[in-house]
């Protein structure tokens, strides 16, 4: 090892312990992290990397414990300081910033307030001469009008704000090492790109080394120097970047690389029945103010749309949070109420009652973002699967209901024999697959896929969406899928609807607007996605 | 932290394990395991158990008929079935008094005898062979002189054990303390359980309802609930009282109408935030009706709050009814109960007995029940599992 290695982690473990059963989280790992260089480290959920992360800070919980190995940073161990010592590294040394914007933050306290604490913990910083720091911090991470901004809370931000605030606070005493553990991922992807290049660039100015974790190959390519790739708690492989990325070693690295989802999307059906059409299709909430709850105004979540699926087609809808895909989603089910005709299969279903619908449930049907949220905790999953029928038809005995859910689960590749196991005990990409398969246990003709992929390992994220594409050739399925991944809706979808603050911004065939966007705003999109993939290719 | 618990996802599928449907769920049998880890509560619902389970079968434990009568070479069962007293050769057509003398000597002639329970008394037996005016003392504390009246009146009997014994002494109508205690633990807590399953029965479905819509539904009711709340229970009781007879469903009837608003609130909440989740909204996308919604997607998840409530609902109507028995608005008189016993050991200071088992019977009774009701709770509180 040189000597200018800022961190060492050497032979290092990690265990939990869970009613006299013990996990090894993390198993033997040895990197070491220079000074004023990016490590990445990579995985899937589950792979350890978060806890390696947060052991180098020793804020794992208390059931957590180090059967073997030290953490050098600076040529002492911290895993031997008192906690008393420990603190003035936290904060000061090292500095850390988490995952989800909106809960690392106090939303008590304005953001001025917050940072203001950091600078007197440690530096004993305090009136003026802190507030000027703050502002000068916040200047340098790209907060707009950073004085007035100081009285602000952090609900008054934006998602992409909230994570500079964050990134100021870990700035605030100038660390040497920075941990960033998944900052990106809950941000949308113009944003995503925003905060990549500040972290670059503040990385460059400070001279800070950095420890990156990530699941997003994407993303390492763009900031790291060098790479450890984890799986089941070991490191399988470390390198440059370079390295990696151009000759993997291990099959995982290779089977990770390759997981790029592959680009086939269903083909356009010009001369196929429409599926499902709406024109002008609204979803206004109103605004009530004063005593008598007058309407002063609407938040136009849906505005004004107008779309055509034919049978067997995906219809990709692309946006960032908030553009209204997801209402758009729900409304063509009528799962929320909206203006304007829905006509499915040339039938209206604007204005029917909940027991009318009922009927057309059969053939529309829903897959949900969140694994972990759509599958009832309390159910298993044979239950789970079998609700449909159940409703439509109430004729086929249990044994039936059970068999036609055994059936469904194996057409989504999984292990029939697992269904009377509940929820928690499945992986992720296993609970969508349950998702899929209670959505297809019915045989609907009209499925809306609402970010079916985005809460997923980038691995199994093709997985699925391989399944996706299977099902969909397999009974000439109808798909709207919703999503902001660009890279997932290029593999799907034969047509390509751009919304925006609940408006197309532009729409058509998923190959010419790929080819050339028309409007800005999709441009820009498209920018954030791929570009930094282009210029990789370009140098290579 | 909840990635480390998660098994990598390309591994698992290879175990072709076939899994039985479990009879608990894991979570719910993790639950039984913290309960069991909670020595107090664990114990507490063991001791509960067996009292309770004692206390049904009381007219084995304390009866003024026996078991079983040999009587001729035949069997009797008193306890089961009625037998008028010519049976035994005696002269009436009505049940026969297995403890009257003149009967007990009757059976005895023939060579028959009677198994009696371990406490010779009925809760509304009458001992007429107590040896002081009643409130009398537990037998056991008479000295010989005390008892010669009694022992005197009672036919072939020669010193104080060979009367029957009032272990805990007789109450004011020199009734048995013990006999009306266990028959006493056995009504306050199957009025408890009673009133605690329909007041939450009610208090669910009504909260579910509020929960589920929501909106105006919800305005309205709660509105409705707080006017409701603010009538005073005790009021209607004796109002009510006054024009209806006594008993139990009665009460129970009218302590309903005020109790099940206790859990609305709890289940209302969970309804609240349960009802936008996604396998709700993918539960409504397959068509499934709101009924069934709420019946077999929401409300499990709901339970847990209820089911943490419910010991303490339990003691909480154990109370109530203990504290109407003692003002006399309770069950009707004559009924075994721990407020009656109360109020008597109120008003007799100079007979403790009366006080002192009213009160330790109460109190053992309730404690038991908060105990059991810690330990749910923690078993159920999801931060508790990683300790």
């Amino acid at each position: 090892m040189s000597g200018d290695a800022l961190l060492q982690i050497k032979d290092f473990s990690v265990a939990f312990r869970q009613s006299e059963r013990e996990t090894l989280a993390v198993d033997r790992i040895s990197f070491d992290v220079k000074k004023g260089e990016t490590l990445a480290v990579v995985g899937e959920s589950g792979s350890g990397k978060s806890v390696t992360g947060l052991s180098v800070l020793r804020l794992l919980p208390p059931s957590a414990h180090h059967p073997s190995g030290e953490i050098l940073f600076q040529g002492r161990d911290l895993l031997k300081l008192t906690e008393r010592e420990m603190r003035g590294v936290r904060g000061n040394d090292i500095t850390m910033v988490f995952q989800e914007p909106m809960t690392s933050l106090n939303p008590l306290h304005t953001i001025g307030q917050q940072i203001v604490e950091v600078l007197e913990v440690h530096r004993g910083m305090s009136g003026n001469a802190a507030r000027e720091r703050v502002i000068e911090l916040l200047t340098e991470v790209g907060i707009p009008e950073p004085a007035e901004r100081l009285g602000s809370y952090p609900h008054q931000l934006s998602g992409g704000q909230r994570q500079r605030v964050m990134i100021a606070l870990a700035l605030a005493n100038e660390p040497d090492l920075f941990i960033a553990d998944e900052p990106t991922t809950a941000l949308d992807v113009t944003v995503q790109a925003q905060i990549l290049k500040l972290l670059k660039e503040l990385q460059g100015r400070l001279g800070m080394a950095m420890l990156f974790i990530t699941h997003d190959l994407n993303i390492v390519r763009k900031i790291a120097d060098r790479v450890c790739v984890m799986k089941q708690g070991k490191i399988v492989e470390q390198g440059s970047v370079e390295e990696i990325f151009k000759n993997p070693q291990h099959p995982y690295t290779k089977a990770l690389l390759a997981a790029e989802p592959r680009m086939q999307p269903a083909p356009s059906q010009p001369d196929a029945p429409t599926m499902i059409s709406t024109e002008e299709l609204k979803v206004w909430y109103p605004i009530k103010r004063g005593l008598f709850k007058r309407t002063i105004g609407h938040i136009k979540a849906v505005d004004g749309i107008t779309l055509k699926i034919r049978r067997g087609e995906t219809l990709g809808v692309v946006g960032e949070s908030g553009s209204g895909k997801t209402t758009l989603g729900l409304a063509l089910l009528r799962l929320i109420s909206s203006e304007g005709p829905i006509v499915f299969l040339g039938k209206p279903l604007q204005g029917l009652k909940f027991k009318a619908m009922r009927p057309f449930r059969r053939d529309m049907q829903i897959v949900f973002q969140d694994p972990y949220g759509s599958l009832s905790p309390r159910m298993s999953i044979t239950d789970i699967v079998s609700e449909g029928l159940r409703v439509h038809q109430p004729q086929l005995s249990a044994e039936e209901r059970d068999r036609r859910a055994a059936e469904a689960l194996k057409d989504v590749g999984l292990d029939p024999a697992t269904r009377h196991r509940y929820p928690h005990e499945f992986s992720g990409g296993q609970r969508q697959r349950i998702a899929v398969a209670r959505a297809m246990v019915l045989e609907p003709s009209f499925v809306v896929l609402d970010e079916p992929t985005s809460a997923l390992d980038m691995l199994v994220q093709s997985q699925i969406v391989d399944l996706l594409r299977d099902l969909q050739k397999k009974r000439e399925l109808t798909y709207l899928f919703i999503s902001h991944d660009l890279r997932v809706v290029a593999a799907l979808a034969s047509h390509v609807m751009v919304m925006k603050d609940g408006k197309i911004v532009e729409q058509g065939p998923a190959e010419k607007l790929f080819k050339s966007p028309e409007s800005d705003y999709t441009r820009a999109l498209f920018a954030a996605a791929f570009s930094l993939e282009a210029e990789h290719a370009a140098k290579a | 932290m909840n990635e480390i618990t998660q098994t990598p996802v390309l591994e698992q599928h290879k175990e072709n394990v076939e899994t039985k449907r479990e009879r608990l769920s894991p979570i719910n049998r993790r639950r039984w395991e913290n309960f069991k880890r909670h020595r107090r509560g664990y114990w507490s619902l063991w001791i509960f158990a067996i009292l309770f389970a004692i206390s049904l079968c009381a007219e084995l434990v304390a009866n003024n008929k026996p078991f079983l009568v040999s009587y001729e070479g035949k069997w009797y069962y008193p306890i089961v079935e009625f037998y008028p007293e010519t049976t035994f050769g005696g002269d009436f057509e009505t049940e026969t008094n297995y403890r009257d003398p003149e009967v007990q000597r009757l059976i005895k002639e023939k060579g028959g005898y009677m198994l009696w329970p371990l406490i010779r008394f009925h809760y509304s037996t009458i001992n007429y062979d107590v040896p002081t005016p009643a409130p009398s003392k537990p037998t056991w504390m008479y000295s010989e002189a005390e008892c010669k009246p009694a022992v005197e009146k009672k036919r072939g009997a020669t010193s104080c054990a060979d009367l029957d014994q009032n272990w805990l002494g007789t109450d004011t109508a020199a009734r048995d303390v013990t006999a009306r205690m266990i028959y006493g633990f056995r009504i306050s807590v199957i009025f408890g359980l009673t009133l605690t399953i329909f007041s939450s029965i009610i208090g669910i479905a009504a909260g579910a309802v509020q929960g589920y819509f929501g909106g105006w539904v919800d305005l309205a009711f709660q509105r409705f609930i707080e006017i409701w709340t603010s009538i005073p229970t005790l009021y209607v009781l004796l109002i009510v009282a006054a024009v209806l007879p006594q008993g139990f469903f009665v009460l129970l009837g009218i302590l309903l109408l005020f109790s099940w608003t206790s859990l609305v609130g709890v289940v209302r909440a969970e309804f609240l935030r349960t009802r936008n989740f996604e396998y709700v909204q993918a539960a409504r996308a397959l068509g499934v009706s709101n009924t069934v919604l709420m019946y077999r997607h929401i409300l499990p998840n709901a339970m847990v709050a209820t089911l943490t409530f419910m010991p303490f609902i339990l003691s909480g109507s154990v109370m109530t009814l203990t504290a109407l028995d003692y003002l006399g608005y309770g069950l009707p008189p004559g009924s075994p109960s721990l407020g009656e016993l109360l109020n008597q050991g109120r008003n007799n200071l100079q007979a403790p007995w009366l006080g002192i088992t009213g009160f330790f019977t109460v109190a053992v009774l309730l404690t038991l029940l908060i105990f059991i009701g810690e330990a749910i709770r923690d078993a159920f509180d999801p931060r508790k599992t990683f300790s």
